[in-house]
């Protein structure tokens, strides 16, 4: 039973759980103190400093007032929350310190939210009676994020601890002393030149005008600004933001900390990434290309045009010329009805979407070993592992605000983090082992730590017995990496597969993330199964805060995948090859639905280029930056006889098109989206789109008519209604239920609380299926003339083909470009250093891009992002596939460096 | 007159240094004796026991040979629980300010479950007027250091720290070769004479911070961090160190625990007064002829005892105007109560403390609210800079001090009184100086108003005649 205590306050007797602050149990019946430095809001990230002082009460037998923010109750107070003493000396206080504060309340921008402002106002103190000297600091307004007016800074400490105790990047600190103190970087230099992330915590937190957006400058007053809820358009984490909106304007982002995965937290371009919205770039009419230049149109145009040569295709040579690319970007409700457009309309199966690229493997190896191809656990569980084995997963830059979750474990709970990565990523600064392998020989690695798990008899082996099978032919295969000959394999020392194998098995539970480091391989589906094994091997499966995690790179990558837009499955993973699958939704549907599995997106291009395929309708996606061997791409968009994109701007593969349609961005549609850990949730409707530019689900439904087969939604929720009914783990989610909170699927009826963590009791296919998984080297290894292996990601300031990101101004002046990472080793070799042109060129193609001197790859690897057109990375990798998946190896291909003489 | 005072400072903390040969002699030779004869005729003077400030010796040779780390040897054949019973029978309290029962703060630590313990003693000796750390430091390192051993082993730590002010250069040195010769003779480290005890000691160096005294800001400082006080409670009982349970102690009370263990609870209380048992160093400065530290049991003696006895009268024979009793953060007296007895509970009674024991006098010459302005000067450079009532408070009683004192190097003009109100500066300072002492963070804003607030009881005319020159000038 909960401990009480008895206290009186401001004369009334109260009893409340022991362990409450005085504050705290004056709340509890009624009585406000006024505070300033503490805000209860941020009670469960942010300890009280007690550094105002405004929040003093008297208590009897105490010599001194006390911060009741702070001081835990006991047994017998006798509090006085508002006596002369308590009232004089809190007028004093706040007097001193507005005797330091610039008054320009009339035009600070936080004004209306100021909670300086707000304690003034509610202790009747108009100015201050005081005067002397006042700080006189210049204003920091050199980079594009967050203006920095230390000012108007009252010390309060919320942003060095948000930075230090929230996001774990100790970007700042308190300086100097006295009345000198003022809260600096290291040296006091720019922001931009510190470990800051510009995450915007800080600027959350901050109570006065100190810290402030640099983007809403000028755009409108707290009171001005409307919030809406919906859900950050970036990554697979889902966040909950908040646009904050003035005349049809998006003045400022913000995060609720108690809604959502992310409690809050952003990262840069979940918080100052929007302004692509705005842009005067994006597409505000139907284009149609007329003698090589595009022509605006009306719709109805564009749209009979392509309905017309869609047909004529059809007709020519036969429903599967042609193909379509859904997307990860758009909604659930889009991707369903694109693929029902292909289906049932077109008549073929050649529909995919950039999960191909990214999770194909994950969809195949986990369907095969469990049933089901997600995140078996939730985001929040993280937190209370005993053990996060994160592997090919740059968490920290792909996934920030999961990230936060690995690091609070390790750093609030005393997790131990093993990074399995040929890079040394940000994560390994929070990791016990960092287990550095060569690029590609993961399988290896893992069976390498496996091979010690049975040696020692770490292995759970009720859970093998009871839950599993094909345990000893998996067995067999593993006994014969020995961690000496593993050693040889990956380049990793035999003690630290020992060690992490020891470490991963002992302390439960145990969760393994990961992500694209593991699947963009062509064994990606192995590299999969080979964590699979590893999990059930330890029991860590069907538990809280343990599971087989891949983080999905894109917001809605889930949701697409789930609403089949898969050449091989029908929404709900149903597969093509079932008569019974495709007769339930023919039924549905009115038309027959093709029983031949459809083309991937590389075999897409690859027929393209062949020739077999002629006409393409690509719908947000930029397969010209995002596929492995651009020069081929291009080669076969060229070849294509009629191309359809529709985006928010003219991307590089619309440039290729003969009908682009204008589109919407997430906030101005309606619809839902559902993020790595199977939460479908909601966005909204919040700002009118530019002129013409349709939400991609109307201009499904107007196209689909126009080929005859009508589709009518007056809007998305209708077609979530169809959902519901056509996929069984959607069938209890509608938009009443997902309205404040999403859910997570499986979720099959109205009263279902979503399921948080899969197979509990038995898996999706009955038993987990171990795999013997032999190491497989990857398909092109680095020689005399390709010396180096690349690898390929994403960096924390941009985003996929950057469509998005290099649309927004802060984040390309913070970020401008790409760079190629050479270890210091090779560069001294090579004779390069930090911003060096150099060309990097493989089989395929060569780039020139910026070098940078870089401890994180190994010395023979080099690394590169995908995001920029000017160095684009997709030019050099190979599109070798997985046999299973039809994954491309993004992760490893051979390259040569050379100088390029400016 | 500020300037001679800094002077005196600073000549009195080399003064020390030059007199600690004699700092011995001077408690009882002939001449201070027979002064305290003459008023106590009754009085009979201890020699040849031990008290934590008699035999200095810096060596371990000469400590053991005076009976040094005997007590170590039997507290070991005791129980954790009886070192602490002794320690709380014999009521000794904290020697640093606060003057907290010693054997109750061991006790807390004790009791807490966890297996991480630490045990810090405080020597970060910077209150103004304070330098009777210092003596015992390069005189008693093993007494200081074997105290510690002590208050470990009855705590249940296992890691000590002592964290030594930075300006004591040669302390430091001094303590750290005593730290090597008593893990050399085998009462540090593992299994202290082969007992199942094992404990160590670390010396870190202070961070060159008034506030770094202050104990968990002292603990963040040895963390590495910004020595800045924490929120408390939770205390260092239950959260000291690295967020472990600790002790802290004062260098002077733990030279006291030897003496404590070896002759027992009884014969400590029958030192000094029922309050105030033991004896208690002051160190005495100013403006008087034998500037010092002095060791004296609590309540056998008065303030005049201590200016006029020991340290040899003021200088010049001139009169005394003010004193403050416990360094500079304490409350003045003044020549009305030179009969105070020297002891906690007698300076509590007369609204001041005994804080650390470092009696300053200022005589019949000395303007007080220049010595109060050159006090701020100090606390304005010290304050953290944490909590807003002393970081804006210091800086703004020093402006306004400024303005009244010096108001000819104020450039921007005088702050109050153009309304030829003489009382408005006086309101403002003990507002602020009120609102400094009942709503600061920690010690440190709590009690630096004490000496401006007392001043301006006793002597507001002081003020007023300098706000009457300032407005003065102003019409």
């Amino acid at each position: 039973m909960e401990e009480k205590v008895k206290l009186t306050i401001d004369g009334k007797e109260v009893e409340v759980p022991a362990g409450l602050t005085i504050m705290e149990a004056a709340d509890s019946i009624g009585i406000y103190i006024p505070h300033l430095c503490y805000n209860p809001t941020y009670k469960k990230f942010l300890l009280p400093s007690s550094s105002c002082r405004i929040c003093v009460v008297e208590v009897e037998g105490m010599k001194n007032l006390i911060a009741s923010c702070s001081y835990p109750v006991s047994s017998g107070m006798v509090v006085r929350t508002n006596s002369e003493r308590v009232q004089k000396a809190r007028r004093v206080t706040l007097e001193l310190l507005l005797s330091s504060h610039p008054m320009d309340c009339m035009t600070c921008e936080i004004s209306g939210r100021c909670e300086l402002e707000k304690v003034a106002y509610e202790l009747g103190v108009p100015s201050s009676s005081f005067q002397g000297e006042r700080v006189n600091y210049p204003i920091d307004t050199s980079n594009p994020f967050i203006i920095r007016d230390y000012n108007k800074c009252i010390l309060c400490g919320r942003c060095v601890a948000a930075c230090a105790e929230i996001q774990y990047n100790n970007a700042i600190d308190f300086s100097n002393r006295g009345f000198r103190t003022k809260i600096a970087t290291a040296y006091d230099r720019p922001l931009q030149e510190s470990t800051c992330e510009f995450c915007g915590r800080c600027v959350s937190v901050c109570p006065v005008g100190a810290l402030t957006e640099k983007m809403r400058r000028g755009r409108g007053r707290e009171w001005e600004l409307k919030k809406f809820t919906t859900i950050c358009p970036y990554c697979g984490c889902g966040c909950t933001i908040e646009l904050n909106v003035k005349d049809n304007k998006i003045v400022k982002i913000t995060a609720d900390p108690f809604v959502g995965i992310n409690e809050g937290s952003l990262c840069v371009k979940g918080k100052f990434g929007y302004d692509f919205i705005s842009h005067p770039d994006r597409l505000k009419m139907p284009l149609i290309k007329k003698d090589g230049k595009f022509v605006e149109c009306r719709w109805e145009e564009a749209l009979k045009y392509t309905a017309d040569k869609l047909k004529e295709l059809k007709e020519r040579y036969g429903p599967d010329a042609i193909a379509g690319l859904s997307s990860a970007k758009c909604t659930n409700e889009e991707n369903y009805l694109f693929q029902k457009f292909m289906r049932a309309v077109t008549g073929t199966n050649n529909v995919d979407h950039c999960a191909r690229l990214c999770h194909a493997s994950t969809v195949a190896g986990l369907a095969k070993a469990f049933g089901s191809g997600a995140m078996t656990n939730s985001i929040a569980e993280l937190e209370d592992a005993k053990c996060i084995l994160v592997t090919g997963s740059n968490t920290s830059e792909a996934h920030p605000i999961i990230a936060l979750r690995i690091k609070a474990a390790v750093k609030r709970n005393g997790a131990k983090l093993i990074v399995a990565d040929p890079r040394k990523i940000d994560m390994v600064r929070f990791a016990c082992i960092h287990l550095q392998h060569r690029p590609g020989t993961d399988v290896a690695l893992f069976n390498g730590m496996m091979n010690v798990i049975l040696k020692e008899g770490l292995q759970d082996k009720e859970f093998i017995k009871n839950r599993t099978e094909g345990f000893d032919e998996f067995k067999k295969v593993v006994e014969k990496y020995d961690p000496q000959i593993v050693e040889r394999i990956t380049g990793v020392p035999e003690e630290k597969i020992i060690e992490a194998a020891r470490v991963y098995a002992t302390s439960k539970p145990a969760a393994i993330v990961y992500s694209m480091g593991i699947t963009q391989h062509t064994t990606g589906t192995d590299n999969v199964l080979t964590l699979a094994n590893l999990a059930m091997l330890t029991g860590n499966i069907g538990k809280e805060s343990s599971g087989v995690n891949p983080l999905r790179g894109q917001n809605n990558v889930q949701g697409a995948c789930d609403m089949g837009a898969l050449p091989n499955l029908l929404p709900g993973y149903l597969s093509i090859i079932d008569e019974n699958a495709r007769k339930k939704f023919a039924d549905a549907w009115g038309r027959d639905i093709p029983a031949k599995p459809g083309l991937t997106v590389v075999e897409m291009m690859h027929a393209a280029r062949k020739g077999i395929l002629k006409g393409m309708y690509i719908m947000g996606e930029n397969p010209f930056l995002s596929d492995p061997n651009a020069n081929e791409v291009r080669k076969a968009l060229e070849k294509l006889e009629f191309l359809v994109v529709q985006d928010i701007f003219l991307s590089e593969t619309a440039e290729y098109a003969n009908v682009v349609f204008p589109a919407v961005s997430f906030a101005e549609k309606d619809g839902t989206f559902t993020n790595t850990e199977r939460r479908v949730q909601r966005i909204r409707k919040i700002i009118e789109p530019p002129w013409e530019a349709k939400p991609d689900w109307q201009i499904i439904c107007l196209l689909s008519e126009k080929m005859g087969y009508e589709m009518k939604y007056e809007n998305p929720s209708e077609i979530m209604a169809e959902i519901g009914i056509l996929v069984p783990s959607y069938g209890g989610i509608t938009y009443d239920r997902i309205e404040r909170k999403g859910l997570q699927w499986p979720c099959p009826d109205k009263n279902h609380p979503g399921t948080p963590v899969l197979h509990r009791e038995k898996f999706t296919r009955g038993k987990g299926l171990f795999s013997p998984v032999e190491y497989i080297a990857p398909v092109e290894n680095p020689d005399a003339e390709y010396p180096f292996v690349l690898t390929t990601g994403r960096v924390l300031y941009h985003y996929h083909t950057g469509t998005m990101t290099r649309h927004s101004q802060g984040l390309n002046e913070i970020y401008p470009q790409g760079v190629v990472e050479i270890n210091p080793e090779d560069a001294v070799k090579l004779h390069i250093n930090t911003g060096d042109m150099v060309e990097v060129s493989s089989r395929r193609g060569s780039v020139k891009v910026k070098a940078e001197i870089s401890e994180r790859p190994l010395p023979g690897v080099v690394f590169m992002t995908f995001h920029f057109k000017e160095a684009a990375a997709n030019l050099l990798t190979i599109d070798a596939l997985d046999p299973v998946a039809k994954i491309p190896e993004f992760k490893v291909c051979a390259v040569r460096i050379n100088g390029v003489r400016s | 007159m500020i300037k001679r005072v800094e002077e005196k400072r600073i000549l009195m903390e080399n003064c020390v240094a030059v007199n600690l040969k004699t700092a011995e002699k001077r408690i009882f030779t002939s001449k201070n004796i027979a002064f305290l004869k003459r008023r106590y005729p009754r009085l009979k003077l201890r020699t040849g026991e031990w008290l934590p400030f008699e035999s200095p010796d810096a060596s371990i040779e000469g400590y053991i040979k005076k009976g040094g780390y005997k007590a170590l040897e039997k507290v070991l054949k005791m129980k954790p629980e009886e070192v602490i019973k002794e320690i709380e029978d014999s009521q000794l309290i904290g020697r640093g300010g606060a003057a907290f029962p010693t054997g109750l703060k061991w006790k807390f630590v004790f009791k807490q479950t966890e297996k991480e313990k630490y045990f810090v003693c405080n020597a970060d000796e910077g209150e103004p007027g304070t330098f009777k750390d210092k003596v015992l430091l390069d005189q008693s390192p093993h007494k200081i250091i074997e105290g510690m051993i002590i208050g470990a082993y009855a705590s249940g730590a296992s890691k000590g720290y002592i964290y030594v002010r930075e300006e004591y250069f040669d302390s430091t040195r001094t303590i750290e070769k005593a730290i090597g010769e008593a893990r050399d003779k085998g009462f540090l480290g593992i299994n202290i004479l082969d007992s199942s005890f094992s404990f160590d000691i670390k010396v870190v160096r202070g961070m060159g911070s008034y506030i770094c005294g202050e104990e968990t800001a002292l603990f963040r400082s040895i963390e590495g961090r910004r020595g800045i006080p924490e929120v408390k409670p939770p205390f260092p009982t239950t959260s000291g160190l690295y967020k472990k349970p600790t002790v802290i102690n004062n260098v002077e009370t733990l030279a006291n625990i030897p003496h404590i263990i070896l002759n027992g609870a009884r014969w400590f209380k029958s030192l000094g007064v029922e309050g105030s048992f033991g004896t208690k160093i002051f160190s005495i400065s100013g403006n008087v002829k034998n500037p010092g530290v002095y060791e004296l049991e609590l309540g056998k003696f008065t303030l005049a005892d201590l200016i006029y006895g020991l340290a040899g009268g003021i200088e010049g024979n001139r009169k005394l105007k003010a004193v403050l009793p416990g360094g500079a953060s304490t409350r003045f007296l003044t020549k009305d109560n030179l009969d105070i007895k020297m002891d906690y509970k007698s300076l509590k009674e007369a609204g001041t403390s005994l804080g650390t024991g470092a009696v300053i006098v200022f005589d019949e010459t000395i303007s007080i609210p220049r010595i109060v302005k050159h006090l701020f000067d100090f606390y304005e450079e010290e304050s953290c800079g944490s909590c807003v009532p002393c970081r804006i408070g210091t800086k703004r009683i020093s402006e306004i001090l400024k303005d009244i004192i010096e108001p000819a190097t104020v450039k921007v003009g005088n702050l109050y009184g153009t309304d030829g109100a003489n009382m408005n500066y006086l309101t403002k300072l003990k507002d602020i100086g009120m609102a400094m002492k009942e709503s600061s963070k920690c010690g440190l804003g709590q009690s630096a108003p004490d000496p401006l607030l007392s001043s301006i009881d006793f002597f507001s005319n002081e003020y007023l005649a300098l706000i009457k020159k300032v407005n003065g000038r102003k019409s």
